[in-house]
């Protein structure tokens, strides 16, 4: 098990989040696809995934922008899975939801998009 | 010890698609109690999954993932009657293991 990187988990931005993985500012890419609701009912179970067709990608990262910390999940492809992962997140209030693909050369690509929340998921 | 975790591992197309459902609270650290205390962070930081022992996945997770997560995730070649293990550790240093059989 690699060690916990809790710096990337305290970020409170894209642009943190992406540094913490030494990644550069990430562009838009059709490359990538981000699988989220358009509304999410109950904040506390928004299921997301991240998908990618582009080579050589070392993490793949859901992020939600509003949350007290935005990195929700890191996910380090192999030769062995498809470049695609599905989970639940909590969401605290409507937010960017942000799909990132880093490649081996500390390139990111993303695709977003907003999801509406109508019940918060932090218990507040 | 947690509950055990719920593994389904189909195979598909040369493929096997892996889905996980964990028991595990995933408390942020922010929610508070009753009384008005903070309620500490307890969630799952590091998921890993084997396919005939060999690690095909690593994966950190924050505390925003839900409550009792859940995982999917395609494992290219297995096919049935492979061995797929997943592994989970949480931030007191718990750990638990899994394993499923690709049917």
């Amino acid at each position: 098990l690699a060690a916990w990187n809790g710096h990337a988990f305290e970020a409170k931005s894209v642009a943190d989040v992406m540094k913490a993985f030494g990644a550069g500012a990430p562009a838009a890419s059709n490359d990538v696809t981000l699988t989220a609701p358009d509304i999410a009912e109950n904040g506390a179970v928004v299921p997301m995934g991240v998908a990618t067709t582009l080579p050589n990608v070392k993490h793949m990262l859901i992020l939600v922008e509003k949350n007290p910390s935005t990195l929700v999940a890191k996910f380090d492809t192999s030769d062995a899975v498809e470049p695609n992962f599905l989970t639940r997140a909590k969401m605290g209030q409507s937010s960017d939801v942000y799909a990132v693909a880093i490649t081996n050369d500390g390139k990111a690509f993303f695709a977003k998009k907003e999801v509406k929340v109508t019940l918060g998921g932090c218990g507040g | 010890m947690s509950d055990p975790m719920r593994i389904r591992a189909q195979s598909q197309g040369g493929n096997a698609v892996v889905r996980v459902l964990m028991s595990h609270e995933m408390e942020t650290g922010l929610r508070k109690d009753a009384a008005g205390k903070t309620v500490p962070a307890w969630h799952i930081t590091e998921v890993t999954a084997m396919h005939n022992g060999k690690q095909v996945l690593a994966a950190e997770w924050g505390p925003a993932v839900a409550k009792n997560p859940f995982l999917q995730f395609t494992v290219k070649g297995a096919k049935a009657g492979d061995k797929i293990a997943i592994s989970w550790k949480d931030n007191k240093g718990d750990t638990r293991t899994d394993e499923a059989v690709v049917t």
